[in-house]
């Protein structure tokens, strides 16, 4: 118990920092109670509206116009306003500019009243989507996050080609991050085999190569590269001087840019991961199977190879995981088809607000992330995270 | 040709393949850092070779802009303030995972090594969802909290990593020999743990030091870092002056790697 209380002081910090920050983010994601809040009465009449094709009843109009400007003056209209044009760009206007008309003259029927300030109130759809939008809770950003919706009709569907981006976003971000993965084993197994077996002096020699990149910041690697791989950059430059290609090579702002800057910068963590598994690995056990008579491929593929699977294994998952929250090599180099799940996250925030979606793609994110990290747990064991 | 000379071969033909190739990584490792240093000598603004002149005016200009300067005092306050919180919580949460008797270890150690895990964009989401109705947007303390929560999973494993290490006979020894259990920490516990915790925040300073999403979403200009204006800087227009940044950056680096080797062979000598 005297243990657990050692722990507790950081438990409690990151709860605070940490913890019940992004369980609160991840509840936006299927909480709604902007529009509940503002229109109380509305949102409780609309609950028993049988929906299209027939409007709502005139008390329903009633309560809206009363409840709008109710919120108007309580101040829950603007935040309101802004989740209900997340379900149709333009119901901002469409509220504010009812708002501005209220309230209803003496002796006009409310329904009337609303359909003459804009005939969308005529429509059942504007309704529904209100109707919608009242409930508390909904699963309308977590399908939006896999391009689907709830339909007219009540019925799951997928939204229209133009806006289905985020499943593609998702399927883009896995792979950038498998193939970064990929790319910095086949890289970095080699030289972390190098390392281990060379005489100690000269791998910690070599060993400058790897750490000095690993404690340089990734701003600056990413800088460099964005200056080394411009169209008339030292990169394209050299390119052209040796003769291998006659114009400047698109090497950035694509794909090439962000597999060039990611790996870079994830590089030494896979050859760190397996350094420190390979230093432990005696050469004994390889000499034995030669001896024995093993080709020494065969010997270095039976006996070598598993010996080093958790080092492999730790060095893909640390890359893979961090590949999969990049946002500032991306951002910097990549172009428009390279977008990663984190700036879709960061601009539902930056420029729409649009906290629910934010949320519900940051579900998706860090769902299959802790995915990602059990598995490893349970296979290689977090114990083996080694730094330094 | 026996097989026995071919295998030998093939051996000798596989290991000078290794070496060839692993130097063309070491290189593609460093070169990128070894190229733009010296164009941040460059005399003209170009950003290629060969330099036209070498000249230190893009280092006075970073110097001597008063939006640099506040950049690179932010960065130590915020880098140091929150190391000393996450060494203090991470090295005391350490000593306690590293008991056998601590409870739930599957559970929590996963949960304390999270803030490495959880992606950035994330994070830096959520905590302006709590912060900003807290009023800890656009506040140095607001920053320096979250930088310490990113801060404490490495000061978490260095320790742990060290502790392993640790022989608790000693402790008990000093126990039994009448030591309070403050005593016990100070002088039996914490000499032997001491490289352990350095190594660990330095891990936490650097992240710090190295961290801009958590600023885009909650720091104002006035909790401007050098990360975050290099990233304003390459956004809006690239010029030397963000070489030169990157140039002193490179020696930084330089110094916390001579700085981990060195509390690496102290690590590895026996404490006294």
């Amino acid at each position: 118990m005297r243990a657990f209380l050692l722990a507790v002081p950081l438990l409690i910090f990151l709860a605070m920092t940490f913890i019940v920050p992004i369980g609160k983010l991840l509840i936006m994601s299927v909480k709604t109670d902007e529009v509940a809040n503002a229109v109380p009465r509305a949102a409780a009449l609309l609950t028993d509206w049988s929906g299209p094709p027939a409007l709502p009843s005139r008390q329903t109009f009633e309560a809206l116009a009363a409840d709008l400007q109710a919120a108007q003056d309580g101040g829950t209209l603007a935040s309101a306003a802004r989740r209900l044009n997340t379900y149709e760009p333009g119901f901002r206007s469409l509220l504010l500019k009812t708002v501005r008309q209220l309230p209803i003259p003496e002796g006009e029927q409310a329904d009337e009243a609303l359909r003459r300030i804009d005939q969308r109130w005529g429509e059942p759809e504007t309704w529904r989507l209100l109707g919608r939008a009242a409930h508390r809770w909904t699963p309308d950003f977590l399908l939006t996050a896999m391009d689907h919706r709830v339909g007219g009709s009540g019925a799951i569907e997928p939204v229209e080609p133009s806006q289905a981006i985020y499943v593609g976003a998702f399927g883009r971000t896995f792979a950038i991050s498998a193939s970064v993965a990929l790319i910095c084993l086949v890289l970095g197994y080699p030289v972390a085999f190098l390392l281990a077996t060379l005489p100690a002096r000269q791998s910690n020699l070599l060993m400058i190569f790897v750490i000095v990149p690993f404690w340089t910041s990734l701003l600056v690697r990413t800088t460099a590269w964005y200056v080394l791989l411009q169209p008339n950059g030292v990169f394209n430059a050299l390119l052209i001087h040796s003769g291998l290609t006659a114009a400047p090579m698109a090497l950035m702002f694509n794909r090439t840019g962000v597999l060039i800057g990611m790996t870079h910068v994830l590089l030494p963590f896979m050859i760190l991961a397996n350094y420190a598994v390979m230093r432990g690995i005696s050469p004994a056990y390889q000499r034995a199977a030669v001896s024995l008579g093993a080709h020494p491929a065969l010997a270095f593929l039976r006996i070598y190879v598993p010996l080093t699977l958790p080092g492999i294994g730790t060095g893909t998952f640390l890359v893979f995981v961090l590949a999969l929250g990049y946002y500032i090599t991306p951002a910097l180099l990549g172009g428009a088809g390279d977008e990663m799940i984190s700036q879709l996250v960061a601009l539902q925030m930056d420029r729409q607000l649009n906290w629910g979606l934010a949320g519900a793609l940051s579900v998706y994110l860090v769902v299959f992330t802790l995915a990602v990290y059990v598995v490893f747990n349970r296979l290689v064991g977090i114990d083996r995270l080694r730094l330094g | 040709m026996t097989s026995e000379t071919t295998a030998v071969l093939s051996e000798r033909v596989a290991h000078r393949g290794v070496r060839v190739f692993s130097a063309a990584v070491l290189i593609f490792l460093i070169a990128p850092i070894l190229i733009i240093v010296p164009l941040s000598f460059n005399q003209s603004s170009y950003f290629s070779y060969p330099l036209t002149g070498l000249t230190l005016r893009w280092y006075e200009l970073i110097l001597g802009s008063p939006e640099w300067q506040t950049a690179i005092l932010n960065s130590f306050v915020i880098g140091l303030s929150a190391t000393a919180i996450a060494t203090v919580l991470g090295t005391l949460a350490a000593i306690g995972i590293s008991r056998p008797s601590f409870p739930l270890r599957g559970v929590i150690v996963p949960i304390l090594i999270a803030p490495m895990i959880i992606p950035i964009v994330v994070v830096a989401v959520s905590l302006y969802l709590v912060f900003a109705p807290l009023g800890l947007t656009n506040t140095h303390g607001g920053v320096i909290l979250a930088h310490a929560a990113l801060g404490t999973p490495f000061v978490v494993i260095t320790v742990t990593a060290r502790l392993m290490a640790f022989d608790t006979t000693l402790s008990r020894a000093a126990a039994s020999l009448g030591a309070t259990p403050l005593a016990v920490f100070r002088r039996v516990m914490l000499p032997q743990i001491l490289p352990g915790v350095a190594t660990g925040s330095i891990f936490a300073f650097a992240t710090s030091f190295d961290e801009v999403v958590v600023i885009l979403f909650i720091g104002g200009t006035e909790q401007r870092t050098i990360p975050r204006q290099m990233w304003a800087g390459i956004r809006d227009q690239i010029n030397p002056g963000i070489l030169a940044m990157a140039g002193l950056l490179t020696v930084f680096a330089v110094v916390l790697f001579l700085l981990i080797g060195w509390l690496q062979g102290r690590a590895g000598a026996p404490a006294r």
